[in-house]
């Protein structure tokens, strides 16, 4: 869906539910997953429906995603680290997160 | 920068730094006040500068000399000697001016003598079949993107929808970066004209008419303009098909990206949250703040500078910024230099000026902001427009006792996508008006905190014999 317009910057590389996935420094989380073409980083917990990062301005949360552990992070507020472990969220938070 | 690291006090805290907020922490630290600037994000400029610091793209054509002029205003605040902490989210505040905020996973209260809230706007939600789709997302977000990281749209059939001046900002945006974008569907209405016109004199006298128009001519000579009366987004994983209407016939296009936009709003929540009264804007449907000529609010202490006011772009959002700036160094400092405010106050009409004819002209449609049917509204809740609208039928009054129906408004985006939605619905069905409506009531925390992080407040003694046994 998306392209970069700009080569280079410093490679990083975030595990995206298991999987290595290469970022730039300077990405939001919700940017590398969107650069990347990951589909969706979510189902919600009423219905179970697929989402992806709407607004990547941190006001809809659709973005929310678990971070090094940490679960319902806005992807589009924290900026990638090398070696970061995000895993998406599957309907209702899990306990203990 | 760490939660420890700030001092109990500030003379000012200025929340949000975008160009509102940049401006406002400049004028009061030069002034002499001791001034914080917290902003979420990891750099300053707001939505309109975002990532002025460290875009990658050093082509400055694509972007425009409206973004760059961000680099001084972001310059100007880096050298007032205010202390700017970005990746800080406030969370809360008082109205005796307490701030809760957190930064790097560790939350500190600490104490304001003044407060400019300074956190802008967000897109109008855009509830239509399918928005929630992946796939679907907002025009902000495609822009977001393109600054900060310079990701341009590259699918196979990129789709552009809705009405107001950023859409066809982005779409030259997109086109000069190189990015695909095959249709732009504009859902300006029509009979929009009949009360723009008037207004039409004071908008040609203004800045914003040669720069829109020559927006406007170099999108139509390189993307089809068409324009429509419905829309809707298909799929059932993704979004595969974008359905519009024109011209009274239905159409289908297979798309995988469409881009979103009709307007911005207030980001209202948390001037909600600190009591600061709100009244409904009838040309620009939305609730914004109750403010006098310094942008003070019913807040003693607490002012709303920049879009957050009420919406009026990025330039008057500084001059906002330095007015509200300049009243809370006279209030605590009334010897301190200020710059003089009545050239300020000038710039600022003058920039005002053809405001009225873009916001009757972009006004949006009725059925894309009171959707009907199974569309969702409450995108976090998963609550239709029908679900709202035959609870407002039953005798629901507002959005208060619709949470306690629905759920809607209680998921982790606390309204912010669907308030305004709910609340026209509530007042569509109720035959009255927005106003007499109202909006959610609001409560810290305004975006979430982990237990960790409260836990991680400083403790005093006192406080700790206050619980241990």
């Amino acid at each position: 869906m998306f392209k970069r317009l700009v080569e280079g910057g410093t490679a990083v590389t975030l595990t995206v539910d298991g999987t290595p996935v290469e970022a730039r420094a300077g990405d939001s989380v919700a940017a590398a997953l969107l650069a990347a073409g990951i589909g969706h980083c979510r189902t919600t917990p009423v219905t179970g429906a697929p989402r992806a990062p709407y607004c990547l301005m941190g006001v809809c949360f659709d973005c929310l995603v678990t971070i090094d552990g940490v679960g319902s992070r806005q992807a589009c507020l924290v900026p990638v680290r090398d070696g970061m472990t995000v895993e998406s969220q599957q309907g209702k938070r899990e306990a203990g997160r | 920068m760490n939660a420890a690291d700030l001092a109990s006090t500030y003379d000012l805290v200025v929340i949000g730094g975008g160009p509102a907020g940049l401006a406002a922490a400049a004028v009061a630290a030069r002034a002499g006040l001791s001034t914080v600037l917290f902003d979420e994000n990891p750099g300053v400029g707001g939505q309109i500068y975002r990532a002025i610091a460290s875009t990658p793209l050093k082509d400055r054509a694509i972007l425009g000399d409206d973004y760059w002029a961000g680099e001084a205003l972001a310059a100007e605040a880096g050298a007032s000697g205010a202390l700017i902490v970005t990746g800080a989210t406030v969370w809360s505040l008082d109205p005796g001016l307490g701030v809760g905020v957190s930064i790097a996973g560790a939350a500190r209260l600490i104490q304001a003598r003044r407060i400019i809230i300074a956190t802008g706007s967000l897109e109008r939600p855009f509830p239509i079949d399918g928005w929630t789709l992946p796939g679907v997302m907002t025009a902000g977000a495609a822009q977001t993107a393109l600054k900060a990281q310079g990701l341009v749209p590259d699918g196979c059939t990129t789709v552009l929808a809705g009405t107001g001046p950023l859409l066809w900002l982005l779409a030259a945006q997109i086109v000069r970066a190189g990015g695909k974008l095959d249709m732009l569907l504009d859902a300006t209405p029509g009979a929009n004209w009949q009360r723009a016109a008037i207004h039409l004199p004071d908008f040609v006298l203004s800045p914003y008419f040669s720069k829109g128009m020559s927006l406007l001519q170099e999108v139509r000579g390189r993307v089809p303009v068409v324009r429509v009366d419905g829309l809707k987004a298909v799929g059932e994983d993704r979004l595969r098909e974008v359905v519009y209407r024109a011209k009274g016939r239905e159409h289908r296009l297979a798309a995988d990206l469409l881009l979103l936009h009709q307007g911005v709003v207030p980001n209202v929540n948390l001037a909600l949250a600190a009591g600061v009264t709100h009244r409904w804007n009838e040309r620009q449907l939305c609730f914004e703040p109750v403010v006098d000529a310094d942008f003070a609010t019913s807040v003693p202490g607490i002012a709303v500078a920049g879009d957050g006011a009420g919406i009026a772009g990025g330039a008057v959002a500084a001059e906002r910024g330095r007015l509200a700036a300049i009243a809370a160094v006279r209030a605590l400092d009334p010897s301190a230099r200020v710059p003089d405010a009545q050239p300020i106050r000038q710039r600022l009409q003058r920039e005002e000026r053809g405001r009225a004819f873009l916001d009757w002209l972009y006004r949006p449609h009725d059925a894309l902001r009171r959707p009907n049917g199974d569309t969702l509204v409450c995108r976090c809740e998963e609550v239709t427009a029908r679900q709202v609208r035959d609870t407002a039928r039953l005798g629901c009054e507002g959005p208060n006792q619709m949470k306690a129906f629905l759920r809607c408004g209680m998921g982790p985006c606390q309204g912010r996508l669907c308030g305004l939605t709910v609340t026209e619905l509530i007042a569509a069905e109720r035959g009255t008006t927005p106003e007499a409506v109202g909006y959610y009531r609001l409560r810290p925390p305004v975006k979430p905190i982990t237990l960790g992080e409260l836990a991680s407040l400083p403790k005093s003694e006192a406080e700790r014999k206050a619980v241990e046994r």
